[in-house]
């Protein structure tokens, strides 16, 4: 199948740069595991296998690395991600009543990716934009003071 | 050079940009273009110089003048008015906030400012505007007419204490490690600034990464170390870029690398970036992480100082702390040891969230007290509404009332209040927050970042969790206040790193000053606050109600009936308590029981 050949070349090529930019050191797993999971969304197996031996480390070294961290995903997400800002400082200025409208909005759980792989929902810890809170990310756009009202339009804009 | 009749500095906080600031950026460009203003006047970035709570702003110097709530539209006018008639265009300056040069430092009258003295006042992408702010003069003065030993002799005299939330004295710890021989050794500067609501460190960090880099230079001569790292966590991407700059122009002037000022000091610095997970602010996480493992914690002793980054003595020390130790070391320590009271010397920045009117960033003296905080500093209570708790410390810290208002701000009495100081989030919270479901919320959040290596704090903070997710629900039981004692008890007691200890704080406290709301929960059936949705019900009053049906067009599961003009009525089986319906009615014809 041409397409998967084409995946599997994608994350060989993302694992050779990360390798190549920060070296094949210990030390430097979670900078290529970071890079890896950045070009590629999350961190398929073979990613974690061609690192593992590149480090010279079992599989279960490198995917106990990768499962610790809420920033590196081992199964795949939709092609947009939400990262909800669940703490205390939006939750009291209405965060929870904005989390509920994109749950109903895109009919999914924090967690979940729809049926559809458009769109993953995550729930991340503090995003430090407290000031403007309900806030959240969609990819690499930040979106603060948001009300439940105006979630439509902002994932409306990333559909098509 | 090239001389500039006027500067722009336009606040490129991350707050600022998602309200537009790139926009006015580039619309402030082209109108000085168009005007030929261009070679007169320069635009620059900076980072934070208000509160970003009405960005984008700017300010623009010699004048000194702060403009505020600016969009495209407006640049015209304003460039018009202040550039080529020399007028301020007063519309776009709030009256209190239109700070003058000289004023920047202290903007509201019990605030001082020494951490953030440089924020939003010099460009942090540029090293020669940290240096024309005396900035590197005290590392040259402790690497020329300073011993190690004066200089943490001189940080020690100062009282400055470990930011980070322990408050450990800083030089202290310096003392430790310079006592190790041998060469290996780290030191850290630990910028996973992971409490919600907390972003004092990701200001310092992206307006003045050199002050940061200078303390820690210091410190390292100080204890004799030549390697350093900065942890910063991977939410704070624009940190990391500006300090990747910071290093880069340090190290270009010889101020970072070998012979540091020709003194003979080697010393160099790398960025490490986390990948989001909350328990790496605890060190030795930190230093587990660092090297490229999970994050999990381990036991103390050893300590840092004699076992920390691969196995070799290192010194941790927060973001703020560092950023103090240059003003400590050109000022001196009698200046220092002046602001605060006995035993917390200094500032201390704190982040405010929540329900007050100017939140954001704020450094005061230690010994502020809590009431001079919330109704001074932060403008009081929003929408005239009554104070209910503050919350300080963090997620491990715990939620004081009303009557506690006239507490000192410093480490001791938040501790013997029952709360703690921590890394210096602030949450103000009004009358109409649950504090059962605030104790839940924060129970989820320890739950869900404990990283699971010791018992009590992942199963503990479950079961703490699960009971008061029941409360929540309307479920409590009889004897549910008695086991929620016993478990933070002995999850406190038994847990092995800061974060298992202090989760249960938030229910510790609000069961010591709220029990009232948790026996209302369990017994009565009843939210005080009108917040947990299992026992609430929303109700439209026929009386008010003009039978618009902008509910029932608005409900997402249709629970409201009623013909138009005719008052209409939920069906509580059905209603889902989102509360869209009493936003929507324009008559208040909702209420909540």
């Amino acid at each position: 199948m041409v397409v998967e050949a084409s995946i599997s070349e994608r994350v060989h090529q993302a694992v050779e740069n990360a390798l190549a930019r920060f070296g094949a050191h210990d030390d430097e797993l979670i900078p290529i595991l970071t890079h890896v999971n950045h070009e590629i969304g999350y961190l398929p197996g073979q990613a974690l296998e061609e690192i593992a031996h590149a480090l010279k480390k079992p599989k279960s070294k490198v995917f106990t690395v990768a499962s610790f961290y809420g920033m590196l995903s081992t199964i795949p997400v939709g092609k947009h991600v939400i990262r909800f800002c669940e703490s205390a400082p939006c939750h009291v200025v209405g965060g929870r009543q904005v989390i509920v409208a994109i749950q109903q909005a895109l009919k999914i759980n924090i967690g979940q990716t729809t049926p559809d792989g458009q769109w993953t929902l995550l729930a991340v810890s503090c995003l430090g934009i407290c000031a403007v809170g309900p806030a959240f990310i969609v990819d690499d756009d930040v979106y603060g003071n948001v009300t439940p009202e105006q979630v439509p339009a902002i994932l409306k804009k990333y559909q098509g | 050079m090239k001389y500039f009749r006027s500067h722009i500095l336009v606040c490129k906080d991350p707050d600022c940009i998602h309200k537009g600031a790139h926009e006015v950026m580039d619309a402030l460009q082209d109108e000085l273009v168009a005007e030929g203003l261009i070679n007169e006047i320069q635009v620059l970035e900076t980072s934070r110089i208000g509160n970003c709570w009405n960005g984008p702003e700017m300010m623009v110097y010699p004048e000194g003048i702060h403009y505020t709530n600016l969009t495209v539209d407006d640049i015209p006018y304003l460039v018009e008015e202040h550039f080529l008639k020399g007028r301020i265009a007063t519309r776009f300056v709030e009256p209190e906030k239109s700070v003058k040069d000289e004023e920047l430092g202290a903007p509201k009258s019990k605030e001082i400012r020494v951490v953030l003295r440089n924020c939003g006042k010099i460009d942090p992408e540029n090293i020669e505007d940290y240096i024309a702010e005396d900035g590197y003069a005290a590392l040259g003065k402790a690497l020329t007419e300073m011993s190690p030993t004066q200089v943490i002799e001189t940080v020690l005299a100062s009282g400055l204490r470990g930011r980070g939330g322990a408050g450990f004295p800083a030089a202290r710890k310096w003392s430790f490690v310079a006592a190790k021989q041998g060469s290996d050794k780290f030191l850290i500067c630990n910028a996973d600034e992971g409490d919600p609501g907390a972003f004092m460190n990701r200001r310092v960090l992206e307006s003045d990464p050199h002050a940061v880099l200078e303390g820690m230079i210091i410190a390292a001569y100080a204890a004799g170390i030549k390697q350093g790292y900065i942890y910063c966590r991977a939410e704070y991407p624009i940190a990391v870029k500006t300090l990747n700059i910071a290093i880069n122009q340090a190290r270009a002037m010889g101020l970072l690398g070998k012979d540091i000022l020709g003194s003979g000091f080697d010393f160099d610095l790398e960025v490490r970036m986390g990948a989001g997970a909350f328990v790496c602010g605890e060190e030795t996480a930190l230093m587990a992480s660092i090297e490229g493992k999970r994050g999990e914690p381990r036991p103390r002793p050893p300590f840092p100082a004699d076992s920390g980054l691969w196995g070799k003595p290192s010194n941790v020390n927060n973001v703020e702390t560092y950023a103090n130790v240059p003003q400590i070391i050109l000022k001196g320590a009698d200046w220092y040891a002046s602001m605060g009271n006995e035993k917390s010397k200094g500032t201390k920045t704190f982040a405010i969230a929540g329900d007050v009117n100017n939140t954001g960033l704020i450094e005061v003296p230690f010994g502020i007290s809590l009431r001079e905080i919330v109704f001074d500093v932060c403008g009081g209570i929003k929408d005239g509404k009554q104070f209910k708790a503050i919350q300080t410390g963090g997620p491990m810290g715990g939620c004081l009332p009303a009557s506690q208002l006239d507490l000192p701000m410093d480490y001791e009495s938040m501790t013997a209040a029952g709360s703690m100081m921590g890394s210096g989030g602030l949450i103000v919270m009004d009358e109409d927050t649950c504090m059962v479901d605030i104790a839940r919320f924060f129970m989820e959040f320890t739950q869900d970042e404990s990283c699971g290596k010791c018992t009590p704090c992942r199963v503990g903070t479950r079961r703490i969790l699960e009971i008061l997710n029941r409360i929540c629900e309307g479920k409590g039981r009889h004897g549910d206040i008695e086991t929620l004692e016993l478990l933070c008890k002995e999850i406190k007691s038994t847990s092995l790193c800061g974060l298992g200890q202090g989760a249960p704080t938030p229910v510790e406290s609000t069961l010591k000053h709220f029990r009232e709301e948790y026996e209302a929960h369990i017994f009565q059936k009843k939210c005080p606050a009108k917040v947990c949705k299992s026992l609430i019900s929303y109700e439209i009053q026929p009386d008010i109600c003009t039978g618009c049906t902008v509910c029932s067009r608005n409900c997402p599961v249709e629970a409201i009936n009623g013909e138009r003009r005719q008052a209409h009525k939920i069906d509580p089986d059905v209603c889902v308590r989102c509360g869209i319906c009493m936003q929507v009615c324009n008559f208040n014809a909702i209420i909540v029981n």
